[in-house]
């Protein structure tokens, strides 16, 4: 038996939540005031999830820095792998939103894609 | 130079929906002013997610959400001028720009559209002891820094104010390589989402100290540490909860003041605790055909509700060009009173005749109430009585009002939006 302590996103309340698992089975969600507490208790410490966006340098561009996105939800323990990929790279303008400036990130899986357009100079 | 119907003044979220909700609404005559070199505004340095879930129900970063509407302008067609400045809006609605394209120019419009944001509150209005050194920082500086220009501000950070950008900044700056040894809030409750605490602060194990401030800051040249202490009643420091933290980078991210210069010399009545303008159900000011919408009006806390505000204020101008906007009779315009916990109203004023069948009124409370009422008051006849878990400073309220329901009040003098414990 094993209990971690969360503080909920849902709402400003920030519930303080206690997570009760048992062999890496939620077994109980406490301290939550709606359900959705228990969702995100139940999701969070199981297989907590992100987004991380940064930018990248980009050549012959009309900017310095393309801005960037995983195009899904990465691992959380593997953000900091993730920046290390991003922090590597080079682009080379142009480049659309939605475009894949890095393939399969520190090998997630998931793509890094562009937030904004950077016109060729 | 051309002249336009409408002008509108800034090309960020809220100019953008203002300008495609004016040409949707039927108007082809409408010029955008921005100073910066590009349209968008602050959405472009923005570049975490979480725009546009009540707008376009997805995440975004802020330069995609921007570019949603940028889209949307150049699609339509919609005239804007960049690196152009705004010198001046007369009160007869004449605005005077200028620009190194065109030199200085004069458009008398016939609607004008205030959408200038806002800015942060810098150093000089915090009152920090301490010498002036190199290394602070606005959070919305060093964001631009960060993730416009590619420069890294410093590497051993110190944040004092928990507003979102401050939070936002902790963990940009952790996720480059820099330290953030301590995020310090003067009251005793964060101005930032319960999401962005968890998700910039806890993941990454950076402490939040609520009920502390800097008292002191060291470095003749560049700054080298600051000291924060634990302030007690009247937010005073108390002796002995002192400490140092060495630091190269102190970040402020200390609240928004809306940006009214030129609100203020056109003559527009301004709302001394929102530092916005006062105005009506249709977001016109008190200056007949000058329209306010997003942060120059009040801070938002969402920008989805900076569009929605602002396309209510481009539809309106349009309306009123057309005629449809007449000025109201002063027996029917309803005064909206905040009180007792709430902070303000917008609008201020309600005009029935021209009310739309819903209209959303938006306001904040002062501090931190749990398990409290939203009440409404018709003169003194209680007609709403919403619970709330928790209303929050950090957190923008809002009530609708039906038309309808207000028709059924003929005499009606003065709403009044409150905060009760039962």
């Amino acid at each position: 038996m094993e209990t971690r302590e969360l503080t909920c996103i849902g709402c400003p309340m920030g519930c303080q939540l206690t997570v009760t698992l048992d062999g890496g089975e939620v077994t109980e969600v406490k301290g939550n005031t709606c359900a959705k507490g228990d969702i995100y208790a139940r999701k969070e410490v199981v297989n907590p999830t992100r987004i991380v966006t940064s930018t990248i340098k980009i050549k012959g561009g009309d900017k310095e820095r393309v801005s960037v996105k995983t195009a899904n939800d990465i691992p959380k323990s593997k953000i900091f792998e993730v920046m290390k990929d991003i922090d590597a790279a080079e682009a080379t303008a142009p480049a659309r939103i939605g475009d894949v400036l890095i393939k399969n990130v520190a090998g997630t899986g998931v793509d890094v894609i562009a937030t904004r357009n950077i016109e060729a100079v | 130079m051309k002249t336009y119907d409408i002008v509108i003044v800034g090309g960020g979220p809220a100019g953008l929906a203002a300008a495609v909700a004016a040409r949707e609404a039927g108007n082809d005559s409408i010029l955008i002013l921005e100073r910066d070199h590009e349209l968008g505004g602050i959405l472009n340095q923005c570049i975490h997610n979480g725009f546009g879930l009540h707008t376009f129900k997805e995440e975004l970063t802020g330069p995609e959400y921007a570019y949603r509407f940028i889209k949307q302008v150049l699609d339509l067609g919609i005239e804007y001028r960049l690196n152009t400045m705004v010198m001046d809006i007369a009160s007869d609605k004449t605005v005077t720009a200028m620009n190194s394209e065109d030199g200085m120019f004069r458009i008398p419009a016939k609607a004008v559209i205030l959408a200038m944001g806002c800015r942060e509150r810098p150093r000089g209005a915090l009152n920090i002891p301490g010498y002036r050194p190199a290394g602070i920082f606005s959070a919305g500086t060093a964001q631009r820094l960060v993730n416009i220009e590619g420069y890294m501000p410093g590497r051993e950070v110190v944040i004092l104010g928990s507003g979102d950008i401050g939070l936002i900044m902790a963990r940009r700056m952790t996720l480059e390589g820099a330290r953030v040894k301590v995020v310090a809030e003067l009251m005793p409750y964060s101005g930032g989402l319960k999401r962005n605490i968890v998700q910039c602060l806890n993941d990454y194990g950076i402490p939040l100290k609520l009920s502390h401030t800097v008292v002191d800051i060291e470095g003749r040249d560049h700054i080298s540490a600051v000291t924060i202490a634990e302030v007690g009643p009247g937010k005073k420091p108390i002796p002995g909860t002192e400490e140092r933290y060495t630091c190269d980078t102190l970040l402020l991210s200390c609240g928004l003041i809306p940006e009214n210069e030129l609100s203020r010399s056109a003559g527009v009545q301004m709302s001394p605790v929102t530092s916005g303008p006062v105005v009506n159900e249709s977001l016109e000011t008190n200056i007949p055909g000058v329209f306010a919408c997003g942060n120059v009006l009040h801070v938002h806390d969402l920008v989805d509700y900076v569009s929605e505000e602002a396309k209510r204020a481009g539809q309106n101008a349009v309306k009123y060009i057309s005629g449809g906007c007449k000025d109201a009779e002063s027996s029917e315009v309803i005064e909206l009173v905040a009180t007792e916990g709430a902070r303000y109203t917008v609008p201020g004023t309600i005009n029935r005749e021209r009310m739309d069948d819903l209209l959303t009124v938006r306001f904040r409370v002062g501090d931190v109430y749990k398990n409290s009422f939203v009440s409404v008051y018709f003169d003194d006849e209680r007609v709403v009585h919403n619970e709330k878990r928790i209303l929050a400073p950090g957190e923008m309220e809002q009530i609708i009002l039906q038309k309808k329901k207000l028709l059924e009040y003929p005499n009606l003098k003065k709403i009044t939006v409150k905060i009760e414990k039962e």
